[in-house]
């Protein structure tokens, strides 16, 4: 195709583009003359254009167009949406014949007449008949119903040109001759160009790299100083070549008004758009990726988020319908929020739906809020509209979207009010190429994390050591307790299946991401410091890898794999829907105050026993010939110590070929109680209805709708060790502590109060506030009160309040204990004067707390 | 560019040119407008999760090169440990793949006619990577097919 031709098209299509955006706006504002000139000039150069190369067939609709215009703007044609429609047709038919040109070069066969026939009828101010249907309007919707993944559609006929050339920055462009006033300069650049460019930078910035840390091992060299200037020349460098290809997402944007315009006519509604923030700039490789998925949006919102005129009007709504697009960035990232105010994302459907698919089960869809089930929408295989329509509602949308917009490194996430609306908010880092990375290193590899992802290091330890977090096993998932959330864990040695044998070492390093809405602890051996590095894809043949985005070349010239959080959480099911399941059902009780997990088991007889979960420590299955005798006792060999076995059932059972045991641990104290069958882990209120006398159980309570004996912790760790909670001996001579506990729940002070005695504290209870405020009016003195919150008549708070407010007890230290740990419940507490605020079941947490607040050591 | 040239014409009177390499001490020829680079020894990074052909990435210049292990792409036994190796590069796509061979040999030019398709004695997975053979004195030669040789799907 010679150069006059590529000019003509690149140009031509750019018009055409314009011309769409040009024509909604004269709808919407027929008298507005400079848009009117704007349109006949653009129509008017095509047409000039087209005769001067030889194309006849586009010169004669065209012209046949400029006929139309030309009578508008005389004033004797009024510019009513009829009248814009024929002329919008016309343009798709360019736009038709265009795309046959670039792809042969030579103009496709065809046949305008009936066009060119209606185009002269309505210039001749004869009724326009109806607009032409199917065949034109079906290009723009055939390309955008098309099965195909959403990204992959060639956005319209504009695109075909290979020689895409970068449109000049957000002013308009400098064409008009009549105002030929020195705008700001442009210039063409073809996107090659600008590619190789980048490619080079790129490039620059590793050697660069290289270089500084050749220079680190070497001080004081002559290199330092020029050095030292080429890093920051090289570092503006390539800040300035990003600029070149960043462009204002309002590219993006520029073909919303004609199809949202065209949606409205052939669904009948009114809608409007507005667009904000439309010269926010982001990475042309990022606007190419997401310009797709944002139409689909748009088209979604426009089908079936909207209501139809008279729903609106009934249901007190304006009639016109809006959606809106607002985008804006926000610490290296873009956001950008799509949103309506329509009718909102139906619940019921979904979840009718969701069922019908298999997707769920009802027992699932019980335990999860609205706001979950609507996250449904970004599965794949998904759609409720009941008619799939050209528009939307094929059922390949959301996913798609979804897993576009998180292959790029970016998250989207949806509110959504029943009658109100429904937002969108997308949110994707700002460039690609170059970016942030945490180098870690697992099993002697290293890997680099985008240090986007990166939330926060944590430091834990496999064993309890009092300082650092512990990482524990809920049914067999690792996970960390991290202040006030469960956060499950996934070892990198095991994920990329490195090899190393699992290290017993103590210490372990775990990298909080984030994904989506949820997070993920990445546990690895070490970690290393932040780098920038240069993201280049993965060869073709390894691009089926999900846990990688790409490989890089580090400063000291090894190749090493960049780690992708989202295909990580896929993998191991994390974040797919909220939290992997085991984790929920353990969140899920730290979180409700009435709620305990239990975990129920089976010894000695098919009544179910029960302890609570965060009692435990693991749950274990010894193989037989682990179980071995000490003294005439049962012990086993665990975790390089020996750790005593308390048979709960009396006698230990020597048929079956393993033993579950559940393990409890305090401390460097190890005890694993021998169980007949581990059954389940259920989350219900802990009410002990029939106490009893027996030892080792503190009484019955319903839990999963069954009578289940719960089993007096205390008991069994003294079976172990006889001396679990008389092992500190008391300072002589030092008075003990008095500590008074306030707490309803008579299995939490059993509990409680022992354990805090072992540590060297004189321990009274109080079952309940106004108890407790008895004993203060009584005169009883404490020297520290730790307490519930959640307690019927007067709750924690109210207490504290009172103690505060006034009396003896006004300046002790109060910590509240409690299982709701909610950000909102710790100021809550703070609030009502409470020193510290403790999780109910970390022993380990409240004796440092009560250290602290009593600042003075205590024997334990 | 590998799909004119690794297909010697049948007949034609004129003389292919080829690096010669060995591999578990069978000779093979890749048609020498395809080698890019010969390398020494190198630091590989093992990719994991990789397929198990695919041998590492290693640093080339600055750019990264995916290396192809060739005696597992044609199912040899595994080179016994202290054996050395070299990398011969070609470029396919705009990536770049190092094939991890034994030794790199001479460049030689070959006649045409003296092509002959695989005999049945070469173990199947050659007639699936070898174009044909050439005869030299005492031993074969076999011409490899480098596009089959980087069709690595997923599942290898």
């Amino acid at each position: 195709m010679d150069d006059l031709l590529a000019d003509f098209l690149t140009e031509t299509s750019e018009s055409l583009a314009e011309l769409d955006v040009a024509l909604v706006k004269l709808e919407r504002t027929p008298d507005d003359s400079n848009t009117l000139s704007l349109i006949f000039r653009l129509v008017h150069t095509i047409k000039g254009t087209c005769g001067f190369l030889g194309l006849p067939r586009l010169e004669r609709v065209a012209h046949a167009a400029e006929n139309v215009l030309g009578k508008v703007r005389d004033g004797s044609l009024p510019a009513v949406p009829d009248t814009i429609s024929i002329v919008l047709t016309a343009l798709d038919r360019v736009k038709l014949i265009l795309t046959g040109l670039s792809a042969t070069g030579a103009e496709p066969g065809g046949d305008d007449a009936a066009l060119i026939a209606e185009l002269g009828a309505v210039a001749a101010g004869r009724p326009a008949p109806a607009p032409a249907p199917a065949t034109v309007s079906a290009v723009p919707a055939a390309v955008q119903a098309a099965p195909e993944p959403v990204a992959a559609v060639p956005a319209a006929p504009l695109a075909a040109p290979r020689t895409n050339a970068v449109p000049p920055a957000p002013e308009p462009p400098a064409e008009p001759p009549a105002d030929a006033v020195a705008g700001p300069q442009t210039i063409r650049v073809t996107v090659d160009v600008l590619e190789d460019l980048m490619t080079l930078v790129s490039e620059l910035v590793l050697t660069r790299n290289q270089l500084l840390q050749l220079a680190r091992n070497r001080d004081g060299t002559d290199f330092a100083v020029p050095l030292q200037r080429l890093s920051h020349i090289t570092s503006d460098l390539q800040e300035g070549v990003m600029k070149t290809r960043m462009q204002p997402i309002g590219n993006a944007w520029n073909k919303l008004p004609r199809i949202v315009r065209d949606l409205s006519h052939d669904m009948g509604k009114k809608i409007e758009l507005v667009m904000l923030g439309a010269e926010t700039e982001l990475d042309r490789q990022v606007l190419e990726l997401i310009k797709d998925p944002l139409i689909h949006m748009v088209r979604n919102s426009a089908d079936h988020g909207l209501e139809a005129t008279a729903d609106r009007r009934a249901a007190g709504k304006p009639e016109a319908g809006r959606i809106s697009l607002n985008a804006f960035h926000e610490g290296g990232h873009i956001i950008i929020e799509v949103s309506d105010d329509g009718r909102g994302l139906p619940v019921d459907r979904i979840r009718a739906k969701v069922l019908a698919n298999g997707l769920a089960t009802e027992a699932e869809l019980a335990t999860l809020t609205d706001a979950q089930i609507q996250r449904f929408i970004f599965r794949a295989g998904f759609s409720t509209a009941t008619t799939v329509t050209a528009v939307s509602g094929r059922g390949v949308g959301m996913d798609v979207v979804k897993t576009n917009i998180e292959k790029i490194g970016g998250s989207i996430d949806l509110k959504s009010e029943p009658g109100r609306g429904t937002a969108f908010t997308i949110k994707i880092p700002l460039t690609l190429a170059i970016i942030s990375a945490l180098i870690v290193e697992s099993a002697g590899e290293r890997f680099a994390i985008p240090q986007i992802s990166v939330v926060e290091l944590v430091r834990a330890n496999r064993r309890a050591d009092g300082t650092n977090p512990v990482i524990e096993r809920i049914n067999d998932t690792p996970v960390l307790r991290l202040r006030d959330r469960l956060l499950p864990l996934v070892n990198l040695n095991d994920l990329l299946a490195l090899g190393a044998a699992a290290r017993e070492t103590d210490g372990a390093y775990i990298v909080v991401a984030q994904i989506g809405a949820s997070m993920l602890g990445i546990v690895v051996d070490r970690v290393f410091d932040t780098e920038e590095i240069v993201v280049k894809p993965v060869a073709p043949i390894l691009r089926h890898i999900t846990m990688f985005s790409g490989n890089t070349i580090l400063g000291d010239g090894s190749v090493i794999m960049i780690l992708d959080p989202n295909g990580i959480a896929r993998a191991t099911g994390i974040g797919a829907s909220g939290e992997s399941k085991a984790v929920s059902t353990a969140a899920g009780s730290a979180q409700s105050a009435d709620r305990t997990a239990m975990l129920l088991f089976r010894s000695g007889s098919t009544q179910p026993m029960a302890v609570p979960l965060g009692l435990v420590a693991r749950l274990e299955d010894f193989r037989r010939e682990a179980v071995e005798t000490s003294c005439g006792a049962p012990v086993t060999q665990y975790r390089g110590r020996l750790m005593p076995l308390v048979p709960m059932s009396g006698r230990v059972d020597s048929a079956a070929p393993t033993q579950p045991v559940l393990v409890f641990v305090d401390g460097d104290r190890a005890m694993g109680l021998m169980v007949d069958e581990i059954v389940d882990v259920i989350e219900d209120r802990l009410h002990i209805e029939m106490s009893t006398a027996r030892p080792g159980m503190l009484g019955t309570a319903v839990i999963g709708g069954r009578a289940t004996d719960v089993i007096d912790t205390g008991y069994w760790l003294e079976q172990a060790w006889k001396d679990w909670f008389h092992d500190k001996p008391k300072q002589a001579g030092a008075r003990p502590r008095r500590v008074l506990v306030v707490e309803d729940s008579d299995f939490f002070r059993q509990l409680i109060v022992p354990s805090l005695g072992a540590a060297g504290y004189e321990v009274s209870g109080a079952a309940s506030a106004a108890e407790a405020l008895r004993l203060r009016d009584a005169g009883e003195s404490f020297d520290a009160i730790v307490s519930d919150i959640c307690m019927p008549d007067m709750d924690g708070n109210a207490f504290a309040r009172t103690v505060r407010a006034s009396g003896a007890w006004a300046k002790l230290p109060m910590i509240a204990l409690s299982a709701r740990a909610e950000q909102q419940d710790v100021d809550a507490g703070r609030d009502a004067g409470f020193t510290d605020y403790v999780a109910k079941f970390q022993r380990e947490a409240l004796l440092a707390s009560l250290q602290q607040c009593l600042a003075e050591p205590v024997a334990a | 560019m590998s799909d004119v040239l690794d297909r010697p014409q049948a007949g034609a009177c004129d003389e292919q040119v080829f690096v010669t390499l060995t591999v578990a001490d069978q000779l093979c020829g890749i048609p020498v407008l395809c080698v890019r680079d010969i390398l020494g020894e190198q630091v590989i990074t093992r990719i994991p999760l990789a397929p198990q052909e695919v041998a590492g990435s290693l640093n080339l210049r600055g750019r990264i090169v995916t290396a192809v292990d060739l005696r597992r792409r044609l199912r040899l036994p595994a080179a016994p440990p202290g054996t050395p190796r070299m990398f011969v590069v070609t470029e396919q796509g705009g990536e770049l793949y190092a094939l991890l061979v034994d030794q790199v040999a001479e460049v030689m030019s070959l006649k045409a006619d003296a092509f002959e398709p695989s005999p049945p004695t070469l173990p199947p997975e050659w007639s699936r990577f070898s174009a044909g053979v050439y005869r030299l004195d005492g031993k074969l030669l076999a011409v490899l097919d480098v596009g089959r040789l980087l069709a690595l799907s997923a599942g290898g």
